[in-house]
């Protein structure tokens, strides 16, 4: 068994809403999986969970064989292992580029500024980035932005990469620069996560592609069977409707 | 208006309104300081999350309580009247002489800090949440989202209102000539005491108030524009190379 992260029986309930219901789910060291499902079904609040953002009410995430819901997992040191992408970028705004990329590192790993700055200016490289380190957030565009972004979770050297819908909101010349950079982490062999509505991503990118609708996992497999040939009807009807609105 | 008699009461007294205006200053730059840190220090624990339950829980709606007691009181009653109550208080009811100096600067330091508190909530509770979960995601405690990211936002975001807070303390450490500091008000009322001339001393403390908040707001802003930092940023690297015309553009974006 060489999974990263295993759920078993996840569930997430706000009040009476109940939005996770019984997942199992896990990611294998050096996979990239895709997750797609309509708007409200329940996918960020997974990837929240995972990570600890938000609380699971019930259920198990195993991390390499630890279940960190126990009480006396350090989860911060757990965080360090999980990178987050946003879909609003959330690049902090008093530091800029670099800052951005090294405050984590010296602050919560303790290296050194300069190793810092070392590991920091590589994956700013990876991204494209490496020339505007002096740079502040709300100078960048917004594609400049998520690129930044990426570099800032990859410099913290996790285990695993999680991306929330990371070009919903970005415009759409620029989706193209950050699907790019993402699909260059999937062939260095990262293991990712990745919430997203680019079915052509998905398509080239996935090692496996989930559909989620109403807090369940309707359906999980390869690319060609989840997105051409799905197995389940509401998958299918998913597609159909995705489709038509391109 | 008679310039003669303004410039004949200014060049007997200069050196007393200077060291009235100097007094004002002085109280007003030691009371914003101590009350801008006592601000953050009940603002940020007023924010502190509180756990579902546990010990820690209790603990906190208690001190939260306390705090709240704290700026509501000393919000809700005019600072000439707590002066008042502190500094006679403290000698008659306790039995303490205090330094009326030192009982100026606390009066002003602790009235500062009520609105500062709310304040420094505000620019706390107005920071974007994604702000804390990047950190938060990133392994960063409370604690240290709260140094590093959160609160350097908030003091870059209140120092306007705090400048505002400035000026206030001012122009308002004139009442605190009821417990006989010889603040600017103070002095000047002796000098037209002692002349009987009234106008004149008062227009003239007029002018230095005014000079003194003018050139605070004006370093203030100063300040902000400073933290601020450029407008445009430099592209690293390459100052061999000449700029290409796409990096301008985003540039100039
Ligand atoms: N903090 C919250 N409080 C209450 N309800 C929430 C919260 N976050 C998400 N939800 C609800 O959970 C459901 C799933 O949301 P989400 O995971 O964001 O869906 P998706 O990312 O698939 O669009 C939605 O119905 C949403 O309203
Ligand atoms: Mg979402």
């Amino acid at each position: 068994m060489d999974n990263i992260i295993e759920i078993q029986h996840l569930s997430k309930t706000f009040g009476s809403n109940e939005v996770l219901k019984d997942i199992d789910f896990s990611v294998k060291k050096g996979e990239v999986v895709c997750i797609i499902g309509s708007s409200g079904s329940g996918k960020s609040t997974l990837l929240r969970c995972i990570n600890l953002l938000e609380k699971p009410s019930g259920g198990q995430i195993i991390y390499k064989g630890e279940n960190i819901l126990d009480e006396k997992h350090d989860i911060y040191a757990y965080r360090t292992k999980l990178g987050m992408v946003f879909q609003q970028f959330n690049l902090f705004n008093n530091y800029n580029v670099l800052g951005n990329c090294i405050v984590g590192q010296m602050k919560v790993l303790k290296r050194t500024r300069e190793e810092a700055i070392n590991v920091a200016m590589k994956y700013l490289k990876v991204v494209g980035m490496d020339q505007y380190i002096n740079a502040k957030p709300k100078q960048l565009s917004g594609g400049q932005k998520q690129r930044v972004a990426i570099a800032r979770a990859l410099s913290m050297e996790p285990d695993v990469m999680l991306f929330d819908e990371p070009t919903s909101a970005l415009d759409p010349e620029m989706v193209g620069e950050v699907l790019k950079v993402m699909k260059e982490l999937a062939e260095l062999g990262l293991t990712m996560l990745i919430v997203t509505h680019e079915m052509g991503f998905a398509r080239d990118v996935a090692d496996r592609v989930v559909f989620m609708d109403q807090g369940v996992i309707v359906e999980e497999g390869p690319p060609e069977q989840v997105l051409v040939n799905p197995v389940q009807e509401r998958t299918r009807e998913f597609l159909r409707r995705t489709l038509n609105e391109l | 208006m008679r310039l003669e008699l303004i410039i004949k009461i200014l060049t007997e007294n200069w050196h007393m309104f200077l060291r009235g205006a100097g007094m004002t200053l002085y109280i007003s730059v030691i009371g914003t300081i101590f009350g801008f840190i006592i601000g953050l220090i009940v603002g940020i624990i007023r924010t502190i999350p509180i756990p579902e339950r546990g010990f820690k829980k209790g603990f906190l709606k208690v001190i939260n309580w306390l705090l709240s007691a704290y700026i509501e009181f000393f919000r809700g009653t005019p600072m000439m009247v707590q002066a008042m109550v502190i500094y006679y208080g403290s000698a008659e009811a306790l039995g303490i002489n205090m330094d009326k100096y030192a009982a100026a600067i606390f009066i002003v330091s602790i009235n500062t800090g009520a609105y500062m508190a709310e304040i420094v909530r505000g620019g706390i509770i107005s920071i974007d949440k994604g702000q804390f979960e990047a950190a938060h995601a990133m392994g960063m405690n409370h604690f240290q989202t709260m140094i590093y990211v959160v609160m350097p936002q908030v003091i870059r975001n209140i120092l306007p209102a705090t400048g505002n807070e400035f000026v206030i303390n001012i122009k308002d450490t004139s009442v605190l000539n009821v417990i006989s500091v010889s603040e600017l008000f103070f002095t000047t009322k002796s000098i037209a005491g002692n002349s009987f001339i009234f106008y004149p001393p008062f227009f003239i403390a007029c002018v230095l108030y005014f000079v003194m908040t003018f050139t605070v707001t004006r370093i203030l802003r100063f300040i902000e524009k400073k933290i601020d930092g450029p407008e445009n940023f430099i592209l690293a690297g390459n100052q061999m190379q000449v700029a290409k015309p796409e990096d301008m553009l985003k540039r100039s974006n």
